[in-house]
C-alpha cells in the first residue's frame, strides 16, 4: 500500500505554505538590497490577529530553519503574555528549541526593544512593527509618502523635528525615532527607545522589519549607517534616566523600566530580563557598545 | 550641508535682475510660457475651436470637456511685475497653478531662465527638478492661506520647510532668517512659535509672502491674496508686497479679478476671459484705452 504521508502534520513545518514562504524571502532580499525601503508583500492570514506581531511571525516562520534556536521578547521581556504565546506557536509549529539567553539564540523576534547584549553575525533580529510609515504623522495619504520616499523629500519630517524642539526644547519623539538608512530612506525603527538607535549603526547583525497590518517588510543589513535625523545644534541623545541605577543591581549602562511602589515611590529596574538576570547571577555579559552608552559614567 | 543662516537661490538686490541672468542682456526674459493649456475631461478635436470668449463658455459641446485656459502665452522680464485679471472661473489661478506645478498640463511649454539657461520646458521636469525648481526659484501665495500654510507647525515651522529644502539644518539659523523675514513681513517676533491658525487673516497672508520669498527666488506668484481681506487690511498687504518688491527685485505674476489691485501692483496687464488672454499690454494704457469689449465692461465697472 502507498502511504500519503502529506496529511500526516496538520500543518507544514513552521506553519506557512512553502510557496508563501518562498514570497516573503523573496521580498526579504529586496528589502535587504535596498535598506531602509519598505517592500510591500502578502501578508497571508495568521491565527492571530493582524497587529498582534503578526509581521514579526511571518518574518520568523519564512526563514526559521530546525536547527534554529528562538528568543522571543515583548518589550524587553522573554516573560510576557504575548511572547509566550507567540514562542509556544512557533515552538509548537517548528519543533526548534526556545531559549531566554540572547547570546544562544541564533532567531531573535522582538517587540519595542533591542537586546542589550550584542548581536553577532550570527543571529538574525526580526522586529515587529506597527506602523512601518515614519511619514504618516506629517503625510496621511500613501499615494504622497511613497512619491516623498521615492524622490526623498523628507523636509515636512524635519520641520515635523524643528516644531517638536520650539514645543518642548527638544526633540521628543520618544519610541520610533526616525532614522536615515544608508543615507537615503528615512525609516521607522518600529517604536524602539532612542537608547536602541545607535545599536541599529553598523551592526553585525541582519535586522528585518515585519509590518503585518500594513503588509510591508524592510531591513536593515549588516554594516549599513544608520543614523538618527539630527539637526547641527540640535543633536540626538538616548535616554539619561537623571543618574538613576537598576536598584537590583546597580547597573547604569542599560535601559531602565520605572517602577511604580505602592507607596508612590519610583524605582529603576533593568528593562531587558534576560540581562537582568544574568546580571544577578553574576553571569558574563558582553553589551553593546557606542558612543552614547560610554558618555554614561558607570 | 549648510549651516549657519546662509541660503541658497538667486540672490537679488535693490531691483538688480536675479543673479542667474546677470550678463544675459536687458532683454533676456526670465519666463516664456508658449500654449499653456489645461482642460478636463477628454477634449475633442474641435475642443478649442468650440470654445473660448466667442462662444462665452469654456465648455466642449461636442464632448463637454472644460477648458480652463488655452493658448496662453506671454513672457516675464526680471523684476517685472505681470497682472492677470478676469471674472471668476475665466483660467488665471490655472495658469499660475500650472507654472508652480500644483496642476499637470494638458498642452504647452514654460521655459523659465534660471532653470537649464531656458533651455528646458519646465513643465516636463521629473518631480525632484520640480520641487528643486519651486524650492529656490519660485514662491506662491494663495488665496486660501490654507493652501499654503500648514496650521499644525507653527509660523517659523512653516518657514522653515522652504529653508530646510534649501539645505538649512541648523534650529538657530532657521530662526534668525525666519525672525528676520517675519520682520520684512511686518509680523511681530514674538509670534514665531504660534500657529498662522490664530492670526488675523491679513497676518495669515503675510506669513505666506515670508515663506514664499524666504530663498529669494526670482520670482513670485500671488493668487487673489488680498480677497478674502478687510478693505484696509488689504491696503497694508499691498503696500508690503509693493515694498518687497521693490525692495527686492522679484518678478511677481499677480492674479486677481479686482482691477484694483492690478492698477496698484502691475506694469503689465493680460486679461482672461473664458480660458483665453483676450488683451494684453501695460497695465496703465489697458484701463485707460480697453480694446476689447470684455476689458471695457471690466474697466467700466470700476470707475
Ligand atoms: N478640477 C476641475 N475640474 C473641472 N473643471 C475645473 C477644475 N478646476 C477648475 N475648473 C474650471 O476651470 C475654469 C478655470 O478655473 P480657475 O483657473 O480657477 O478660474 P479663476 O481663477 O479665473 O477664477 C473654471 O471654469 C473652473 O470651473
Ligand atoms: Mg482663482
Amino acid at each position: 500500500m502507498i502511504e500519503n504521508t502529506k496529511f500526516q502534520h496538520r500543518y507544514n513545518f513552521a506553519f506557512i505554505d512553502e510557496s508563501t514562504k518562498k514570497e516573503i524571502r523573496r521580498k526579504l532580499l529586496k528589502a535587504v538590497a535596498i535598506p531602509g525601503y519598505q517592500c510591500p508583500y502578502s501578508s497571508p492570514e495568521m491565527p492571530i490577529a493582524r497587529g498582534w506581531g503578526t509581521g514579526g511571525l511571518h518574518v520568523t516562520l519564512a526563514i526559521i530553519g530546525r536547527e534554529d534556536i528562538f528568543k522571543i521578547i515583548d518589550q524587553g521581556s522573554d516573560a510576557s503574555v504575548n511572547a509566550c504565546n507567540l514562542r509556544d506557536f512557533v515552538q509548537a509549529m517548528t519543533g526548534c528549541r526556545t531559549t531566554f539567553d540572547t547570546t544562544e539564540a541564533t532567531l531573535i523576534q522582538t517587540r519595542h526593544r533591542i537586546t542589550e547584549e550584542a548581536l553577532t553575525a550570527e543571529q538574525v533580529f526580526v522586529f515587529q512593527v506597527p506602523q512601518p510609515e515614519p511619514l504618516r504623522s506629517v503625510e496621511r495619504y500613501e499615494y504622497r509618502t511613497r512619491q516623498m520616499h521615492g524622490e526623498a523629500d523628507y523636509a515636512k519630517m524635519w520641520v515635523s523635528l524643528y516644531e517638536s524642539f520650539v514645543r518642548h526644547g527638544d526633540i521628543l519623539l520618544g519610541a520610533g525615532y526616525p532614522v536615515r538608512i544608508n543615507g537615503r530612506y528615512i525609516m521607522a525603527p518600529s517604536p524602539i527607545p532612542r537608547w536602541d538607535i545607535p545599536n541599529l549603526h553598523q551592526a553585525e547583525t541582519l535586522y528585518l522589519f515585519g509590518a503585518g497590518r500594513e503588509k510591508r517588510l524592510y531591513a536593515v543589513p549588516p554594516h549599513t549607517t544608520v543614523e538618527p535625523l539630527e539637526f547641527e545644534d540640535v543633536r540626538f541623545h538616548i535616554e539619561d534616566f537623571n543618574g538613576q541605577v537598576c536598584n537590583q543591581t546597580g547597573y547604569r549602562k542599560a535601559f531602565l523600566d520605572e517602577i511604580y511602589s505602592d507607596d508612590g515611590s519610583k524605582q529603576f529596574v533593568v528593562n531587558d530580563s534576560n540581562f537582568l538576570d544574568k546580571l544577578r547571577a553574576g553571569e558574563p555579559i558582553a553589551p553593546f557598545v557606542n558612543a552614547y552608552i560610554q558618555q554614561i559614567e558607570s | 550641508m549648510n549651516n549657519g543662516n546662509h541660503h541658497n537661490g538667486a540672490a537679488t538686490a535693490g531691483g538688480v535682475g536675479p543673479a542667474g541672468i546677470a550678463g544675459a542682456g536687458d532683454n533676456q526674459w526670465l519666463l516664456r510660457v508658449r500654449n499653456l493649456t489645461k482642460i478636463y475631461g477628454e477634449p475633442g478635436p474641435r475642443t478649442l475651436e468650440l470654445t473660448g470668449p466667442e462662444f462665452s463658455s469654456n465648455i466642449c459641446p461636442d464632448t463637454d470637456s472644460i477648458v480652463a485656459c488655452a493658448e496662453v502665452s506671454f513672457d516675464l522680464y526680471p523684476g517685472e511685475v505681470l497682472g492677470i485679471v478676469g471674472e471668476s472661473g475665466s483660467g488665471k489661478s490655472t495658469v499660475v497653478k500650472l507654472l508652480y506645478f500644483d496642476l499637470g498640463k494638458t498642452a504647452g511649454s514654460a521655459l523659465l531662465y534660471p532653470y537649464d539657461q531656458g533651455q528646458t520646458n519646465m513643465l516636463e521636469a521629473s518631480g525632484q527638478q520640480k520641487r528643486r525648481i519651486r524650492n529656490h526659484l519660485m514662491g506662491m501665495v494663495y488665496q486660501n492661506p490654507r493652501d499654503g500654510l500648514n496650521f499644525h507647525f507653527s509660523s517659523g515651522g512653516n518657514i522653515a520647510e522652504k529653508l530646510i529644502m534649501a539645505g538649512q539644518l541648523h534650529v538657530g539659523g532657521i530662526r534668525e532668517r525666519a525672525s528676520q523675514l517675519l520682520e520684512k513681513t511686518e509680523i511681530p517676533v514674538r509670534r514665531l512659535d504660534d500657529t498662522p491658525a490664530t492670526f488675523s487673516g491679513g497676518m495669515q497672508q503675510r506669513v505666506q509672502i515670508a515663506k514664499a520669498i524666504a530663498n529669494n527666488p526670482p520670482l513670485l506668484f500671488l493668487d487673489e491674496v488680498t480677497t478674502g481681506l478687510d478693505v484696509s487690511v488689504q491696503a497694508r498687504v499691498l503696500d508690503l508686497i509693493r515694498e518687497l518688491q521693490q525692495e527686492l527685485g522679484i518678478a511677481m505674476i499677480v492674479v486677481s479679478h479686482d482691477l484694483s489691485v492690478i492698477r496698484m501692483l502691475t506694469d503689465r496687464t493680460l486679461v482672461m476671459k473664458n480660458g483665453r488672454i483676450v488683451e494684453s499690454g501695460l497695465t496703465d494704457q489697458i484701463l485707460q484705452d480697453p480694446q476689447h469689449a470684455y476689458t471695457q465692461l471690466l474697466v467700466s465697472s470700476l470707475l
